[in-house]
C-alpha cells in the first residue's frame, strides 16, 4: 500500500500502518547498519496520528504555506519520520534503502536542507521546541492558522535549552504550538538502578519522582495526557490541542509511551536505543508483525 | 563618534520602518546593546525572549522559515560562547538568515572583566562554514553592514564594540563584502588590522611616521569572506607585516592573516593581540595599556621589533 491518502474513520487502517512503520524502521536499520530503534518504535502512533489524522498537509507539495507543521526534535529518530513520511508518500519507499547513505536525503539526523518536508534540522538535543516556538510565533505575527506541532522527549528533557522554550512559549500566549512528549521512560545509558549499583536501569524514569506534568502546568502549559500507542486517545488529544490554535495557551501532550513499542525483542529495552538487528533477530520479527514479503 | 552600538539600534529602527519583516529579539541586554533604541520605535516588531540565549537563535531560525529577518541583541560573548550549538545546528547548518549583532566584543565592556569579554568570537565564527564575519571599523562602515546584512539572504555575525571611536570614512563609504581598504600607504611596514582597533592602529601610524618610519595601513572589516588577492597585493612590497587585533592572536585576523601570507606570498608576520591569556576588568585606558594595544604601545612594540633587527634577519631570496 501506498499509504498516500488520509485515513478517516476507525483505527484498523492505522494499526496495519503502525506494524509495517516498525517493520521499515528496524528493516531499515538492519541493512544500514546503524540507526535508531528504540526512540523511534515509541514514536510510531504518534506520528502515524499526526500524519495521517490530525496534521493538514499536501505531500505532493511539502512546502505548501498553510501546512501544519512537525519537527522532530529529538532527532536521534529520524528513521521513525522518514518511514512515516515514505508511508504518507512524501518519498518513495523505497528510498529508505538510502538511509544514512552517501548523497542520501535521509541522513542520520534530520537535514531541512536536504528534504523537503522537514520543517527544522534536528539532532542535537534540546533545540527542537525552541525553533517550532519561533515558527508559531511567527505564525502568529502573520495571521496564518496553521499549527505547529514538536516532539520532544523524556531524555531529551534534560537538557536546559529546552527549558528555556518551555518557559517562553506560554509567555507569547501560542496556543498555536503543541508539544508532544514521548515519555518513554528510558535514555542511551541511563542512570544505575541505585546507588553503588553497575546495574543500568530498564524501566528506569529519567524523570523518576518529579512531577513533570505539574512543572509544565505551573509554567504555562495545557497539559493532555494520552496513552502514547492508543489511537482511540492520541487522536483526541492531538485534534483538541488543534482545535486550541487560537486560544492563549499552548499544550503540551504527555504521550506515555514504552520504548521499542510492538516488537518482543526490542520492547522496553534500553540497549536497543542504537543498536542493529541480526539477520536471525530481522526474521523473527517480520514473523511476528505479519510481514509476509520484505517490503524494504 | 558614534559607537558602534548606537548605529545598531538606530539603523535597524529605520530599516524596520521600511521593512516589517525586521525583527529585533533581545536577550535582556537591550538597554546595553541599545536594541531599547529599536524597542521604543517599533514595539510590535521588537520580542523580548529573556536571559536565554540558546533559545532564542531557535526562535530566530524558525521565523527566518516564514521570511522575518531577525536581528539578535546580546553581548557577544553569549552568542559565540553560551549559544555556540544554537548556532552552528539552526543557523550556520541550515543558513538560516539570521543576524546576530554582537555587542560588548573584545576587551572594552564597561567594567564586566573576563566574564563578559569576548576574545575569541572572530576564532569560533570563521571557524563555523556559512556564517558570514564582519568587524566594522567605524560608525560608518557599521551602518552600511546593517543595511548590506538585511537584505542579504544568509547568517551574519556582526562584532559590535560598546564604546565610541575615531571616524575613518565618511558618509559616502559602499560596503563590498570580502573588499579590504588600505587605509594608509607605506613602504616599511604594513599594520594589518580589523574593527575598532584600526582607529588605534591609525594613531600608532602616526607616531612611527614621526620617527621616519613609512607605514601602510589595510583594514579588513570582511573576516569572512575576505578578498586574500588584496591582501597578498598589500603584503607583497612590505617585508615585515603586524596584525593587530582587539582579540587573542589565535584564529582569529592574525590567523586569517598567517594562513594566507604563507599559502601565497610567505613572509614575516608578528600577531599582535591578546596573547592567550584572559582579560580583567579595568578602565579601557588600563586594558588597552595592559595588553598593549593602544596606539601608543602598538607604535613601541613595532619599534622594539624593528630595533632588534628583524628585518635584517629576514632569509634572502
Amino acid at each position: 500500500m501506498t499509504g498516500a491518502t488520509l485515513i478517516k474513520g476507525g483505527t484498523r487502517e492505522l494499526e496495519h500502518l503502525a506494524r509495517q512503520g516498525r517493520w521499515l524502521v528496524i528493516s531499515t536499520v538492519a541493512r544500514s547498519g546503524a540507526g535508531h530503534i528504540g526512540g523511534p518504535l515509541s514514536a510510531m502512533e504518534l506520528l502515524i496520528a499526526l500524519y495521517f489524522r490530525v496534521m493538514t498537509l499536501r505531500p505532493n507539495e511539502p512546502q505548501w504555506s498553510e501546512r501544519d507543521r512537525f519537527i522532530l526534535s529529538k532527532g536521534h529518530s529520524a528513521i521513525g519520520l522518514y518511514t512515516v513520511l515514505a508511508l504518507r508518500g512524501y518519498l518513495p519507499i523505497a528510498e529508505l534503502k538510502t538511509f544514512d547513505k552517501e548523497r542520501s536525503r535521509l541522513q542520520g539526523h534530520p537535514d531541512m536542507t536536504k528534504l523537503p518536508g522537514l520543517e527544522a534540522s534536528t539532532g542535537s538535543l534540546g533545540q527542537g521546541l525552541s525553533v517550532g516556538l519561533g515558527i508559531a510565533l511567527g505564525a502568529r505575527l502573520r495571521r496564518e492558522t496553521f499549527h505547529t506541532f514538536v516532539m520532544i522527549g523524556d531524555g531529551e528533557l534534560q537538557e536546559g535549552m529546552i527549558w528555556e522554550a518551555l518557559h517562553i512559549a506560554p509567555r507569547y500566549r501560542l496556543g498555536n504550538l503543541t508539544a508532544i512528549l514521548d515519555s518513554n521512560g528510558l535514555q542511551q545509558f541511563g542512570w544505575p538502578l541505585s546507588d553503588g549499583e553497575t546495574n543500568r536501569g530498564d524501566k528506569r524514569d529519567p524523570w523518576v519522582g518529579v512531577d513533570l506534568k505539574g512543572i509544565f502546568e505551573r509554567l504555562g502549559w495545557r497539559v493532555l495526557e494520552t496513552d502514547g500507542h492508543d489511537y482511540s486517545m492520541i487522536i483526541p488529544a492531538l485534534e483538541q490541542a488543534k482545535s486550541c490554535g487560537t486560544s492563549d495557551q499552548p499544550t503540551l501532550i504527555f504521550a506515555h509511551t514504552i520504548k521499542g513499542k510492538g516488537v518482543r525483542l526490542t520492547e522496553g529495552k534500553y540497549e536497543w536505543h542504537s543498536k542493529v538487528p541480526t539477520h536471525e533477530q530481522l526474521s523473527a520479527v517480520a514473523a511476528e508483525l505479519g510481514i509476509e514479503e520484505a517490503l524494504a | 563618534m558614534k559607537a558602534l552600538r548606537e548605529v545598531f539600534g538606530d539603523t535597524l529602527v529605520q530599516l524596520a520602518g521600511t521593512n516589517p519583516n525586521v525583527l529585533m529579539l533581545d536577550a535582556d541586554l537591550a538597554n546595553s546593546t541599545k536594541a531599547d533604541t529599536f524597542a521604543l520605535a517599533r514595539p510590535e516588531q521588537f520580542l523580548e525572549m529573556g536571559i536565554a540565549e540558546q533559545n532564542m537563535v531557535g526562535v530566530a531560525a524558525g521565523l527566518t522559515t516564514l521570511g522575518f529577518i531577525p536581528w539578535l541583541s546580546s553581548f557577544a560573548v553569549f552568542f559565540t560562547h553560551r549559544a555556540v550549538d544554537s548556532i552552528r545546528m539552526l543557523v550556520a547548518q541550515t543558513h538560516a538568515n539570521v543576524k546576530f549583532g554582537a555587542a560588548y566584543s573584545g576587551l572594552l565592556t564597561g567594567l564586566t572583566g573576563k566574564t563578559h569579554q569576548d576574545i575569541q568570537d572572530l576564532a569560533i565564527m570563521r571557524a563555523m562554514p556559512g556564517m558570514t564575519v564582519l568587524a566594522p571599523g567605524d560608525e560608518f562602515e557599521c551602518e552600511a553592514m546593517i543595511r548590506w546584512a538585511s537584505e542579504t539572504e544568509g547568517p551574519v555575525y556582526l562584532r559590535l564594540s560598546r564604546e565610541a571611536g575615531p571616524v575613518l570614512f565618511d558618509a559616502e563609504y559602499r560596503f563590498n563584502l570580502g573588499r579590504t581598504h588600505q587605509l594608509r600607504e607605506g613602504t616599511d611596514i604594513l599594520l594589518i588590522s580589523t574593527g575598532t582597533q584600526t582607529a588605534r592602529c591609525m594613531e600608532a601610524a602616526r607616531l612611527l611616521a614621526a620617527k621616519q618610519i613609512s607605514v601602510g595601513i589595510l583594514h579588513v572589516p570582511s573576516i569572512k569572506p575576505v578578498n586574500a588577492e588584496e591582501i597578498v597585493k598589500a603584503a607583497g612590497p612590505v617585508p615585515i607585516v603586524f596584525t593587530v587585533e582587539e582579540h587573542t592572536i589565535l584564529g582569529g585576523l592574525g590567523g586569517l592573516i598567517t594562513e594566507i601570507l604563507s599559502e601565497r606570498c610567505p613572509k614575516r608576520v608578528v600577531r599582535f593581540g591578546i596573547e592567550d591569556r584572559w582579560g580583567e576588568s579595568a578602565p579601557n585606558e588600563y586594558l588597552l595599556d595592559h595588553f598593549r594595544l593602544s596606539g601608543t604601545r602598538v607604535a613601541e612594540r613595532v619599534l622594539e621589533y624593528l630595533s632588534a633587527g628583524v628585518l635584517t634577519t629576514l632569509p634572502q631570496d
